[in-house]
């Protein structure tokens, strides 16, 4: 456990009179190591919330810059930040909000060749990708590596998350088997999302981390969580992890990391 | 016949298979989604040779690739 100053007691007394998370719980997040992949619609809240929470290391994964049709959504970054990178656009605030955080940049697109690299030094990491490539990789490559990961997606109205341990729980392919065929399902820029509904599923992947570091509570493992904004229906579905799983099952058949090929619409919908 | 169709329960034609249910549910495009019969994934080719029985709980779970 960690010696707090008198100002870190203060910052952090909502924390610490929560008696899942006390004391004990904060200085765990002090010393966590976090990695958000993505600095956009879902990465812009996560990184506020898990920065003002005092997690103690947090890395953000983007390569692309600030474009003016992010600021609908993207919270962190404001319209003074257009044409910044994001990682230093999103760097900037969580660092505003709080010093005790050390933030770790990484402007680049998270591939099949360093996305294993990436996930190394951290203990949790965070899915905020927009795109089904980077997200059946970034499964594979906790899965592999044996990273807890939170799942996050979201398209127009409704928004899903799951929240995985490598080896334990179902994965994101137990449910998924595969990307759907090019074009099958829009993306976001094709077709929309309302601003807020990132921040609706991007706050609850924050917490699922604050759980995982503190230990409080029973993380959203082994089901989906889903809610269609439209009419406020929110469901849990239960699911099991899948012995012919192609990454985590009994014989996964996936032995090398890849990314799947996207479609260009999709390249393109990257900001 | 009766069934729970994610959560809600929804009157269909006696005899229903998986890939009737998702029309008459308006999934205009299966790729969108996994199914699962009560708690059990049916994989996309067995979908025509699923046959549904009263009473089952169906879940179409959606792919979301969005989050930026
Ligand atoms: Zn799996």
């Amino acid at each position: 456990m960690i010696d707090f100053t008198e100002e870190q007691l203060e910052r952090y007394s909502r924390h610490i009179i929560l008696k899942e998370v006390g004391v004990e719980g904060q200085s765990k997040l002090l010393q966590a190591k976090v990695l958000i992949i993505g600095a956009g619609g879902l990465g812009a809240p996560i990184a506020l919330y898990l920065a003002a929470a005092g997690v103690g290391t947090i890395g953000i994964v983007d390569a692309d810059v600030v474009d003016l049709s992010n600021l609908q959504r993207q919270v962190i970054h404001f319209t003074a930040d257009v044409d910044r990178p994001k990682v230093e656009s999103a760097a900037n605030k969580m660092r505003a909000i709080n010093p005790d955080v050390n933030v770790i940049t990484h402007q680049l697109f998270a591939g099949a060749e360093n996305i294993l690299d990436l996930l190394a030094p951290y203990d949790f990491i965070v899915d905020g990708t927009d795109n089904f490539g980077t997200k059946f990789l970034v499964n594979d490559a906790c899965v592999v590596a044996k990273k807890p990961y939170s799942h996050g997606g979201i398209l127009r109205f409704t928004g899903q998350m799951m929240t995985i341990l490598p080896g334990e729980t179902a994965c994101y392919r137990c449910v998924f088997r595969e990307p759907p065929p090019p074009n099958s399902v829009p993306t976001c820029s094709q077709a929309g999302v309302l601003g807020a509904i990132a921040g609706m599923l991007g706050t609850m992947q924050a917490t699922e981390t604050l759980k995982f570091i503190t230990g409080a509570g029973q993380l959203a493992t082994n089901s989906l969580v889903s809610f269609n904004a439209l009419n406020m229906d929110f469901r849990k579905v239960k699911l099991k992890r899948q012995a012919n799983c192609p990454i985590c099952g009994d014989h996964p058949v996936i032995t090398h990391l890849e990314e799947a090929a996207m479609p260009l619409c999709d390249l393109k919908a990257k900001h | 016949m009766e069934l729970t169709v994610n959560g809600e329960k929804v009157q269909v034609a006696d005899g229903l298979n998986l890939s009737g249910l998702l029309a008459a549910q308006k999934v205009e495009n299966p790729d969108m989604v996994s199914v699962q019969v009560n708690g059990e994934f049916v994989e996309k080719d067995q979908y025509g040779s699923t046959q549904l029985q009263p009473g089952q709980e169906v879940d179409f779970l959606y792919f979301m690739g969005g989050g930026a």
